[in-house]
């Protein structure tokens, strides 16, 4: 009585003119145009929106993409913001590939962000010269730490890395709350829940001249490199591709889970560390109750539309900025709330997922033979 | 301290656990299927903005329940279409859902922040809710703490003693034998996981109207996730997930009345409760492997193919 023997059963059931087949072999064109493609669809539902908005979608295209970027201002404010989203994105990314899903990168940048803020308060003025090295280096380490936990509880006891890393989101962000609202609060910010500033010594110093793109921007290009070093060249990061793509072959090869979990955890966890303590040492310049707009949530979808290839990563994040960059200029000018670009990161991800299907099957119009006509009948 | 503040502590559990037991109940169903939603947390959120924007609209907070579980649905539709039909990632597109629920639920109910709402009040059951403290305890709540428990009686018997909840198990379990003796699985699995965002959608519906009545974005603060874990932490079995909810119900309202019953800690520290202790209940329920492997659906998350 069901339908059955169906590829993709609701096409068939409709009875569409296309239809969808399964690839030979997977499409290496779909696999670099599954982005854009999905960048472009996002892009025309934008449009669509804006005009149900009653807004005038070209006014609002230039608005959104256009009117952010065309100051060396803009552009430094493109990339200072694409900073922390590609930093978590690229630690992400290796830990996706291993098959290991730490979606608390927020808070891995949170706990960075304090343990880096409290090394600059207390330290700062102490460490001369070494003062940018020594908070940078304990962002990634207060990331590490908070990753740590997930690795611990998912290699030791089988606890799922995907809920222990977001119930931590939220501790992270109670912590930093707790700290600036009370021991760590300003005794002459009157009364404001936030640390005092930062001394000079610890703020990373600015790229370029008029704008506040500062070195944590270079440092996320290098780690790029890094990261595609570490993929593509050492046994560690084949290790880790094996044991995501094949558990099974992966355990037969001798490889360690274990290993490859901690490993995960510590390369995303440090490096969504380094991305808070670069915010709060950077744009920040103190700790406050609120230190990332949700750009540790915002890099998982970073992660994906960059196909969790280390140069996809780079583009996407400058992507993801501009989607934010366009967001505040629409609630400026256009007064649209600051939620629509959080709606279209969202579908960003959802057209991505889609199109992702291509590189994998194909459209063709259907030959409906005449055995498989009746209601009932599909392929075998 | 005197039992009378025990018994209010204990009621209002009550109130807090049954958002969690609502949607942790959804998304059972949808893991005996087979198919491990993550989008909880977006379908509540979506559920919570549409039923209280219905709910002020229209003046009926019952229409405000339906279309709550109508755009759970909805939402629910869009992962089955993508993970079922269109077989992508199950862990990605649950993420997804959540992302992008967090932002339409924030973008549609932008106008609805901050406007009051008739909450929906607790029914007035005569003589039985008059009796000292069992009578606030279990006789003086909204409908939709009986509908819940009812709803776990229902789903406990339907899984276990009935013809639908065997295919529906088969279908989780292995669906290719499902398949193999006919089952329309992918059928079988869309229902599940609209079923769950129904549910979702109802239970986000009562954080914005019964528990605290108004609308505000991100409302649900994790509740979502913490429903998921119920799931595993009930080993996907209704009534030990309702004990489990009942449980964090308390966690939950016992950190807001603790400041009230004296103890002396930052208030960021309580709120931090029921994160730690989803985490601890999760460590204790996976420290023996066996109870996972022997309880989980044995094709939870998998895609699965028909017609090769």
């Amino acid at each position: 009585m069901p339908p059955r023997g169906s590829l993709v059963p609701v096409f068939d059931q409709l009875h569409w003119p296309l239809r969808l087949e399964r690839r030979q072999k997977p499409s290496a064109a779909m696999r670099i145009c599954s982005s854009p493609l999905a960048a472009l669809a996002m892009l025309a539902t934008g449009l669509l929106v804006f005009a149900a908005l009653g807004k005038d979608p070209v006014a609002a295209f230039r608005v959104f993409f256009v009117e952010p970027l065309n100051s060396t201002y803009g552009v430094g404010e493109l990339l200072l913001k694409a900073t922390p989203l590609m930093l978590c994105a690229l630690g992400l990314a290796v830990s996706y590939r291993a098959n290991v899903w730490n979606i608390g990168a927020e808070g891995q940048l949170t706990l960075g962000a304090i343990t880096g803020g409290g090394v600059g308060l207390f330290f700062g003025p102490a460490l001369g010269h070494w003062g940018q090295p020594a908070v940078l280096s304990a962002g990634v380490l207060g990331g590490m730490a908070w990753a740590a936990i997930p690795a611990l509880l998912r290699s030791r006891f089988r606890t799922s890395e995907i809920f222990v890393s977001l119930m931590l989101v939220y501790i992270a962000q109670l912590l930093l709350s707790y700290l600036v609202h009370g021991p760590w609060r300003d005794p002459a910010g009157q009364n404001f829940p936030q640390s005092q500033p930062l001394s000079d010594s610890v703020l990373l110093p600015s790229l370029l001249q008029g704008t506040r793109v500062n070195v944590g921007f270079i440092i996320a290009l290098v780690l790029a490199l890094l990261s595609w070093w570490f993929g593509t060249t050492t046994a560690a990061g084949f290790r880790m591709r094996v044991g995501g793509l094949a558990p099974a072959a992966a355990a037969y090869a001798g490889i360690s889970e274990r290993r490859n979990i901690w490993l995960a955890m510590m390369i995303s966890g440090g490096a969504a560390g380094l991305a808070g303590v670069c915010e709060v040492a950077g744009p920040i310049g103190m700790l406050q109750p609120v230190v990332s707009p949700g750009y540790g949530f915002a890099a998982i979808i970073v992660a994906f539309v960059g196909r969790l290839h280390p140069l996809g990563v780079v583009l996407a994040s400058l992507l993801m900025s501009a989607l934010y960059l366009g967001g505040e200029s629409a609630q400026m000018e256009l007064q649209l709330p600051a939620s629509v670009s959080g709606l279209f990161q969202g579908g960003l991800l959802f057209y991505l997922l889609a199109a992702e299907l291509f590189i994998g099957f194909r459209l063709r119009r259907a030959h409906r033979l005449p055995s498989a006509a009746p209601a009932g009948g599909g392929g075998a | 301290m005197n039992l009378a503040v025990w018994v209010t502590i204990a009621a209002s559990a009550v109130g807090a656990a049954t958002p969690l037991i609502l949607a942790a109940l959804g998304e059972l169903v949808t893991e005996r299927a087979g198919v491990l939603n993550l989008g909880v947390e977006g379908m509540m959120l979506i559920g919570a903005m549409s039923g209280f924007a219905v709910g002020v609209s229209s003046g009926s907070l019952w229409l405000g329940y339906l279309a709550a579980a109508a755009s759970g649905m909805l939402i629910a539709l869009l992962f089955g279409v993508l993970t079922l039909s269109l077989q992508t990632n199950q862990v990605a597109t649950g993420l997804a859902l959540t992302l992008f629920g967090v932002g339409l639920s924030a973008f549609a109910g932008r106008s609805f922040v901050g406007l009051p709402i008739r909450p929906l009040l607790p029914l007035r059951i005569p003589v039985l809710s008059e009796l000292p403290w069992i009578g606030p305890l279990l006789f003086h709540h909204d409908p939709l703490v009986y509908l819940s428990l009812l709803l776990c009686a229902l789903i406990a018997w339907v899984l276990k003693r009935t013809r639908v909840g065997l295919r529906l198990r088969a279908v989780g379990e292995s669906p290719e034998m499902a398949h193999v003796l006919g089952e329309p699985v992918i059928r079988i699995r869309y229902l599940a996981v609209l079923f769950g965002g129904a549910m979702s959608g109802i239970a986000g519906a009562y954080l914005s109207t019964a528990l605290t009545p108004m609308w505000t974005e991100g409302m649900s603060a994790g509740r979502g996730w913490i429903a998921l874990a119920l799931v595993v932490f009930g080993t996907w079995k209704p009534w030990r997930v309702l004990a489990g909810a009942y449980l964090f119900g308390t966690v939950t309202v016992l950190q807001l009345y603790a400041q009230g019953l004296g103890v002396h800690v930052p208030s960021e520290f309580l709120s931090m409760l029921p994160y730690a202790a989803t985490i601890m209940v999760l460590v204790a329920i996976c420290r023996d492997p066996k109870t996972i492997l022997l309880n989980q659906p044995a094709s939870l998350g998998r895609s699965f193919h028909p017609g090769y």
